[in-house]
């Protein structure tokens, strides 16, 4: 390769395809494939928005949050239900495959729920007390997510022997992915029928929690003017924490939808580029706005997929960044561009 | 108010077991059958997993058998047990943390076991093993080099374990005149560059390419083959060899990139089953390689898995399970003899894995050299170019520019 091309863009260029057919013929299995991958940057990517709405902060240490939770679900199945990992599929049938799920995931989000207060708790509130400008709230957002990256890393596999280290955790599957019918010749599985409607649903209940009920409209005060929410009696650093809470209760349920379609995917960096792109998705939908966090995420999880077809699967996250750039060129708060306190219901 | 936030946590926390109860709803038809074969419901045990990757056969680069010569007996690099020398260090560099540490790992314990057999037999001469993680990634590579040059005590090195940097850190060697010989690292370019430092251990990828490029065409008969390869210097270069020894086998169709760290192949796995190919090769490490093979099982892809040596190891059949199962692995590496692998076990409490062995030999190599007087790096240098003995895994002999004379590549199944 290096005798074929003169300098190094050449050769870059010469990379790049440009198979309109390979787009074509597989385009219901990329969009299928793409929304389910859609949903789990949506669910993440409320995290960032919500907290970036309340506190102006972006919060990089959500993808080390949604992590914690593959671990916490890796946890529950293996220590708790009494599964070997084996690498091998499960298949106990559906009614038990949804309870264990269930149980999982019950118990993923609580693991990232607390794992995101706690943050709030150690990283955040100590500095907020003492009027921390944001840039330092931003450095110690990405130190956050070194600790908890290297703690899984290094620490965790000498407090609980087989976890965490340099490998991925040895996969306990659940279900095997079968396919249960045909859309325009593209097949769907019940792994992602399973993640697209958990997606659906978390998300709805979210959307109704922000716009619906008491503590919805306090989010939305502090978000939109913090000091007149808190003359009307809203308590800020409450406020603060549930939302948090929610960002890692969604992170928690995504984490587990993740590792259905990844079972290799538990490892301690696993969350780091997950995390990324999911930011980038509330960015292009409108940081701080909740649903342009949800369209954001599945619009990114569809375009990555239709780019990697068009130009070679290793573009997919070129794609994926070069998108968010032109949207943002366009409309430079992103889609739906709102704020989270003036979105209205 | 609290106690309605407390509602509505408990609210969007049990939304998941009624997603799960409607999704359910939604599939229990189709998958009903999958529950009878299941056995009765409960606390089954998990599905055995006794698989375990186990030599084949050994190949040429028409990729026609070859028998190896098991009569000649490996140098051990105990001596005779009376050599003296001044304390020296040997370096070993390469991933020992990190995704990719286990082959990292691999070979620092097989040179730990050469120098800790010599320097128990040999209480007048002690040589010191220092490694040196660089993670695998040029950067840091890039970074450590100069800390092993810069320490004079060191004065030979067996390391960096992958090609990418390797070639970021061969100069330094190089201008140092320390040896660095390769335990693991088969990018083909490596020995083109004019260093006159390096040693590789073991068969490049120009040899390994076109060996199981052209056993799976010559020896299984394959007509359609998908190489898709991880965007590395390793993979990239491998799946050059093999694209250039296929040719028209080698479906342009499906000649896909992905990239190292991607866990989710859907793209690819769609174009592959648009092709339906007698065997998919791909072309990296274990990290993508489980992930790739079972979204291509789960996929209903019946072909051959065929991958190389970044692939062959332990951790890829434990994370794949059962989608593993008759994957075929290329890889320069020989397998453990029992006596090495008794050795290997009764130390690190686990057995030997892909590199061990030729860490060991290489590891010896430098015993060796130490032994006969050569505890300069010039000295240490010229023996190890001089060099011609048998080790656990072959013969090794050097031509000038630091490849074996004699190249041959074992094809390995998990079964």
């Amino acid at each position: 390769m290096i005798h074929e091309c003169v300098g190094q863009f050449a050769c870059l260029a010469g990379d790049i395809g440009f198979n309109v057919d390979n787009l074509r013929t597989g385009f219901w299995q990329l969009t299928i494939d793409g929304l389910a991958w859609g949903a789990i940057y949506a669910l993440v990517a409320v995290g960032y928005t919500l907290v970036f709405g309340v506190l102006r902060l972006i919060n990089f240490a959500h993808s080390e949050i949604f992590m914690l939770g593959m671990f916490g679900a890796y946890f529950c199945l293996d220590m708790i239900l009494g599964f070997n990992p084996s690498g091998n599929a499960y298949n106990r049938g559906v009614g038990l495959t949804i309870l264990y799920l269930g149980i999982a995931m019950v118990f993923a989000m609580a693991v990232s729920g607390l794992a995101a207060v706690g943050l709030e708790f150690i990283a955040y509130r100590p500095l907020r007390r003492r009027n921390a400008r944001s840039l330092t709230f931003l450095i110690t957002a990405i130190g956050m997510s070194f600790v908890l990256q290297e703690f899984v890393h290094f620490v965790l596999p000498k407090i609980l022997k087989g976890y965490g280290g340099s490998n991925a955790q040895q996969p306990i599957i659940l279900v095997q992915p079968k396919t249960q019918f045909h859309i325009f010749g593209a097949t769907v599985s019940n792994i992602t029928l399973v993640i697209v409607a958990a997606a659906l649903v978390l998300a709805l209940l979210t959307d109704s929690a922000i716009n619906r009920t008491k503590f919805g409209r306090g989010i939305r005060a502090v978000a939109q003017d913090a000091t007149t929410a808190t003359l009307m009696g809203v308590s800020r650093e409450r406020i603060i924490v549930t939302t948090f809470l929610i960002g890692g209760l969604l992170a928690g349920a995504a984490a587990v939808l993740y590792t259905l379609r990844v079972p290799q995917g538990i490892i301690y960096s696993g969350g780091f580029l997950l995390g990324i792109k999911a930011f980038s998705a509330a960015v292009l939908g409108g940081i701080g706005n909740l649903r342009g966090a949800l369209l954001g995420g599945l619009l990114l999880g569809i375009m990555e997929n239709y780019g990697q077809a068009l130009f070679g699967t290793q573009w997919r996250d070129v794609v994926a960044f070069v998108l968010l750039v032109l949207v943002l060129l366009v409309r430079p708060t992103g889609i739906l561009g709102e704020s989270l306190g003036k979105a209205r219901a | 108010m609290r106690g309605r936030a407390t509602r509505n946590a408990i609210a969007v926390g049990s939304a998941a077991l009624v997603v799960f109860g409607m999704a359910g709803c939604s599939q229990k038809a189709p998958s009903s059958d999958s529950s009878k074969s299941s056995t009765s419901a409960g606390e089954t045990t998990a599905p055995p997993t006794d698989l375990k990757i186990v030599a084949q056969v050994q190949i040429d680069q028409n990729g026609a058998e070859v028998k190896s010569d098991a009569t000649v007996a490996p140098v051990d690099p105990a001596g005779d047990g009376t050599a003296t020398c001044a304390p020296v260090k040997i370096a070993m560099a390469g991933a020992l943390n990190g995704p990719d540490a286990a082959l990292g790992i691999n070979i620092k314990n097989g040179v730990q076991l050469a120098l800790d057999k010599h320097n128990a037999a040999n209480p007048g001469c002690q040589i010191e093993l220092k490694a040196f993680d660089t993670e695998g990634d040029p950067q840091k590579a890039t970074a450590i080099a100069p800390q092993i040059v810069d320490d004079a005590s060191i004065i030979g090195l067996v390391g960096p374990a992958f090609s990418g940097e390797t070639k970021a850190t061969g100069g330094v060697f190089d201008q140092a005149g320390l040896v660095a010989a390769t335990a693991s690292a088969t990018n083909v370019t490596l020995s083109e560059q004019g260093w006159k430092t390096f040693l590789r251990g073991l068969a490049n990828d120009g040899v390994q390419g076109p060996s199981v490029a052209n056993y799976l065409k010559n020896a299984l008969g394959d007509k359609k083959i998908c190489v898709v390869d991880d965007s590395t210097d390793y993979g990239t270069g491998l799946a050059k060899a093999v694209r250039d020894t296929l040719g028209p086998v080698a479906d342009e169709a499906c000649n896909i990139s992905v990239k190292k760290g991607d866990k989710d192949f859907s793209a690819a796995v769609t174009q592959v089953k648009g092709q339906s190919p007698d065997s998919v090769f791909y072309s990296g490490y274990y990290a993508e390689a489980a992930p790739f093979v079972q979204q291509l099982r789960d996929a209903g892809f019946t072909g051959k898995f065929v991958s190389a040596d970044g692939t062959k190891d332990e951790e890829f059949v434990k994370q794949a399970g059962e989608s593993s199962k008759d994957a075929l692995l290329s890889c320069p590496c020989g397998p453990a003899s029992p006596e090495f692998t008794a050795e290997y076990s009764a130390k690190f409490n686990q057995a030997p894995g892909t590199y061990s062995t030729e860490g060991y030999d290489l590891g010896t190599i430098m015993a060796k050299g130490i032994d006969s007087g050569a505890v300069t790096r010039e000295a240490l240098l010229a023996f190890a170019k001089a060099y011609d003995g048998q080790g656990v895994a072959r013969k090794y002999q050097w031509t000038d520019t630091g490849e074996l004379t004699t190249t041959l590549i074992w094809i390995y199944k998990v079964q």
